[in-house]
């Protein structure tokens, strides 16, 4: 039975005999006490992803976003820039999975533009959001410097991105203050997540900072560290597992 | 597909803290007990292996153990009005979504309230009369006191396992702990946890002010210690992924490690698990409840009839149970008439956020709850003459995070959020970067509260809850005087830079960074049906076999995290439950 006949119904036609023990819904259980000890499902094992190929991005938009992304997070001394250190592949994967189509948000309309403390109302997903707003990156560069973004001197690249931060350059489509946020904080994720999601190389983003991973038991450190250096090499999940 | 599950003597709806607790007291008196949840089965040891450490982006960023608007989402306006709309991505709310409830992933912060927390009215009555309120607040005593409770809050604790330092045993001052508390008819099962560099310098700069520091009392376990049920629990590594993560380490007191393993055993008890339940059904003239009707995983319904109906779903969803039930009068503004729905409250944050220069604060080495406390300032500890308003907040050096990506926007100010620029700012800010939090009570108000969506609907259909809430004219001002507080604290603490913020200044939001998760009321207790839904028990006013119970039932919210009072609260409905409701099946207060 379909969740809207369900509802149709009015669920008053219940049956009154059949009990849940003959009836296996794909999900739910019935779990009797004193039974035994129940195993819940693990976590999805440790995967790594494929740096080779892509998986949601077109190779253009790809060259687009890891150009955004060295400036937003560029090379310099402290460390290696956005791109090398994995950025745009994790950037993919992300779009190519749950968190690019929205799964987990509420999208039911209808939609209506609300006062700023309610929240982003827009449902359009990230993985569209990428879609479009790198189209629409690239025309607002044309428009600008009749060149594409990825032929702009860094200075230029850096100008032009403080104006899409603040909104003065604007897209048709989508708001582009709103991409920005978006891109910033994807390319943040990917610097200073786990490697395993395909950014952070050699832990570089962590090494920034010196956070040391995933270490777990901080007790011998809590009193004897405290307001200390602490100089440990960083611990990926991968290097756990 | 629909079926109805054989009869049970109690049905308990939501298996978080308050529901685990409430089922295991009543197994444990040998009733058939069947609880019903809407998230799956977690067990410690294969959910949260401690061979696979958690990570930030899985964890704290995508959120993966929390409810997801998907599944169930909440409408906000700030006033009658404006037009309410969806809090369509993960929001401030952080609900759980598994057995455990939020108590899987909650910070551990585990508070008795005080006494003046439990009877306002009567208090500020007798203190400073009714013009201390500002127009339109809405103060009443609970119906129990500290002193009812004070039993059931010691057992919740050796449930537990509450680390800290006690600060009143029996009436006794003691040192280094809270001397504003309730008194205690004994210690801390476990001792409090080292503390952290902030905590320390918190402590030594509230010390040369005059203030009275103490360890926050805690989930995160001091010491190796066999709980109230026969359970071990292993002392706390300071691992860092604790606010939105389940703890493998059994060191995170959580129904899961807490009550669960015994719950499990008793044969008198049954779970159902990914089903969502609709309703709680009643008899046609609404004088008993028969049962709930739930939906499962297939979109089949279910019924589960019951003597006793226990709606245990936190306080959101407690209210919105009872709307769609049609039980009780909902509230109406425009009247002040009704009282599902009515005296909802939220917490008033205030901060002080600090850098310092050259430190290594080494914020990864931290717990949910690793905090170090003032009380000065909190409830009625100070004389609140001339200042316009009741209440306060518990002043808090708060480490709990660490983790690199939800740091990455945390600088110094006038530093640039990307470039060259970003990475230099972000490298000190993360060791030199310390806080301040005012966790401020909550009164409610005339033009506060809850009802359904006329427009937005779930899943399945059926209307949304809509939260009407902006912070009152009291939040107001106390959340300003505990900012100045806060502030004057973090520059004494030798901080280079100070910035203060007090959140009631501004329209609330549901997605404010760093601010709280504590919605409670809505389905008030108290000493008058008509401005309660529930007597003292928890128990409703009209319908004596249905109890809803959580921080639904509290019309204020304190300057603290509530969890400890959902369980102390919890535990004596469930004894006059057992000594009283089963033995005469009947209204427990009769007027
Ligand atoms: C991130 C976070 C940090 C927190 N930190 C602290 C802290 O430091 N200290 C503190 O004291 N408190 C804290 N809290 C609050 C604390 O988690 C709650 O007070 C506590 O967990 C409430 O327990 P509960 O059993 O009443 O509700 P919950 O734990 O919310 O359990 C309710 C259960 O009901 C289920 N449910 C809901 N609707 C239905 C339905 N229709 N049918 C079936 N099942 C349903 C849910 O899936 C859930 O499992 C925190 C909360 C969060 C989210
Ligand atoms: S900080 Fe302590 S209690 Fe929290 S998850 Fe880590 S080990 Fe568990």
């Amino acid at each position: 039975m379909k969740r809207r006949d369900v509802m149709k119904g009015g669920l008053v036609l219940l049956a009154t005999t059949t009990l849940a023990s003959i009836y296996k819904p794909a999900y739910s259980r019935t779990y009797v006490g004193g039974t035994g000890m129940w195993k819940a499902a693990p976590p999805p094992p440790l995967s790594v992803v494929d740096p080779t190929r892509l998986v949601y991005l077109t190779p253009q938009e790809a060259r687009l976003v890891g150009a955004v992304f060295d400036i937003l997070i560029p090379a310099d001394e402290l460390g290696m820039g956005a791109t090398e250190a994995g950025c745009v592949t994790f950037l993919d994967h992300q779009l190519a999975g749950p968190y690019g189509s929205a799964a987990k948000d509420y999208r039911l309309g209808p939609v209506v533009e609300g006062l700023p403390q309610q929240g982003p109302q827009g449902i359009m997903t990230p993985a569209e959001m990428y879609r479009t707003g790198l189209a629409e990156l690239e025309h607002a560069a044309h428009a600008e410097f009749n060149k594409s973004f990825l032929d702009l001197s860094e200075e230029q690249k850096i100008t032009f991105l403080k104006g899409v931060e603040g909104g003065t350059i604007s897209f048709d489509t989508l708001k582009s203050d709103q991409f920005f946020v978006l891109m910033l904080q994807n390319v943040r994720e990917g610097y200073l997540a786990d490697p395993m999601y395909g950014g952070n190389r050699d832990m570089v983003g962590w090494k920034l900072v010196g956070f040391p991973g995933a270490i777990y038991d901080y007790r011998d450190w809590i009193v004897s560290k405290r307001g200390k250096k602490i100089d440990v090499h960083p611990v990926s999940l991968l290097g756990r597992a | 597909m629909n079926y109805k599950r054989p009869k049970a003597d109690v049905v308990i709806i939501g298996l978080g803290w308050s529901g685990s607790t409430m089922a295991e007291e009543l197994t444990r008196a040998g009733l058939n007990v069947v609880a019903i949840e809407r998230g799956a089965w977690r067990e410690t040891s294969t959910s949260f292996p401690t061979t696979r450490d958690p990570d930030e982006l899985s964890g704290s960023v995508r959120k993966e153990i929390l409810q997801a608007p998907v599944t169930e989402t909440y409408t906000v306006r700030n006033k009658v009005g404006q037009t309410a709309l969806p809090l369509r991505k993960y929001h401030n709310l952080t609900l759980g979504n598994n057995v455990g409830g939020a108590g899987t992933h909650w910070a551990g912060a585990s508070w008795r309230w005080l006494p003046f927390d439990h009877q306002p009215h009567t208090h500020v009555m007798q203190r400073y009369g009714a013009g201390q309120l500002v127009d339109g607040l809405i103060l009443q005593d609970w119906g129990v006191t500290y002193d009812d409770l004070e039993p059931f809050y010691d057992r919740f604790e050796k449930i537990a396992g509450t680390s800290g330092t006690a600060g009143v045993i029996n009436g006794q001052r003691q040192p280094g702990g809270n001397p504003f508390e309730g008194s205690r008819s004994g210690p801390f099962p476990t001792p409090a946890l080292e503390r952290s560099r902030a905590n320390v310098l918190f402590t030594q700069a509230a010390t040369r002010l005059g203030y009275n520091p103490f360890p926050v009392p805690s989930a995160m376990i001091g010491a190796p210690y066999t709980n109230a049920l026969g359970l071990n629990l292993a002392p706390c590594t300071y691992c860092g992924y604790c606010q939105l993560y389940g703890c493998g380490n059994w060191s995170k007191s959580s129904p899961n490690i807490c009550i669960l393993p015994v719950l499990m055993q008793r044969t008198n008890f049954t779970l159902v698990t990914e089903c969502e339940v609709l309703r709680i059904n009643t008899t046609p003239d609404k004088k008993m409840a028969t049962g709930v009707t739930f939906i499962d995983s297939d979109g089949n319904t279910g019924e589960q009839p019951a003597d006793i109906v226990i709606t245990a779903t936190f306080t959101l969803d407690n209210t919105r149970l009872m709307l769609l039930s049609g039980i009780s009068t909902p509230y109406d503004v425009a009247s002040g008439q009704g009282v599902v729905g009515r005296a909802f409250t939220f917490q008033t944050l205030s901060w002080a956020f600090m850098f310092f220069e050259n430190e290594y604060m080494n914020p990864f080495m931290n717990t949910g709850a690793l905090a170090t406390q003032i009380d000065d300032f909190n409830g009625d500890n100070f004389d609140h003459t001339g200042l316009g308003f009741i209440g306060g907040a518990g002043i808090q050096s708060l480490s709990n995070q660490g983790l690199p990506i939800g740091m990455a926007g945390l600088l110094p100010k006038g530093s640039p959020q990307w470039g060259k620029g970003w990475k230099q700012a972000f490298q000190r800010g993360y060791q030199n970067y310390a806080q301040i939090q005012g966790q401020g009570t909550s009164f409610a108000h005339r033009e506060q509260f809850l009802d359904l969506d006329p427009t937005y609907k779930d899943r399945y259909g059926r209307p949304l809850l809509r939260i009407t809430f902006d912070y009152n004219e009291n939040d107001r001002r106390s959340g300003r005087f505990i900012r100045d507080r806060c502030v004057e604290i973090a520059r004494e603490m030798g901080a280079t830079e100070v910035g203060g913020d007090s959140f009631a200044d501004r329209p609330y939001s549901g997605y404010t960074p760093w601010d709280s998760s504590h919605v409670q009321g809505g389905v008030t207790m108290g000493e008058d049906p008509r401005t309660s839904v529930q007597n003292r028990y928890q128990q409703n006013w009209d319908i004596p076999n249905l109890f809803v119970i959580g921080a639904s039932s509290f019309p204020n919210n304190a300057g603290y995290n509530p969890t400890v009072v959902v369980g102390a609260t919890t535990l004596w409905t469930a004894k006059a439950i057992i000594d009283q409701y089963i033995r005469n099946p009947g209204p427990l207060v009769r007027l």
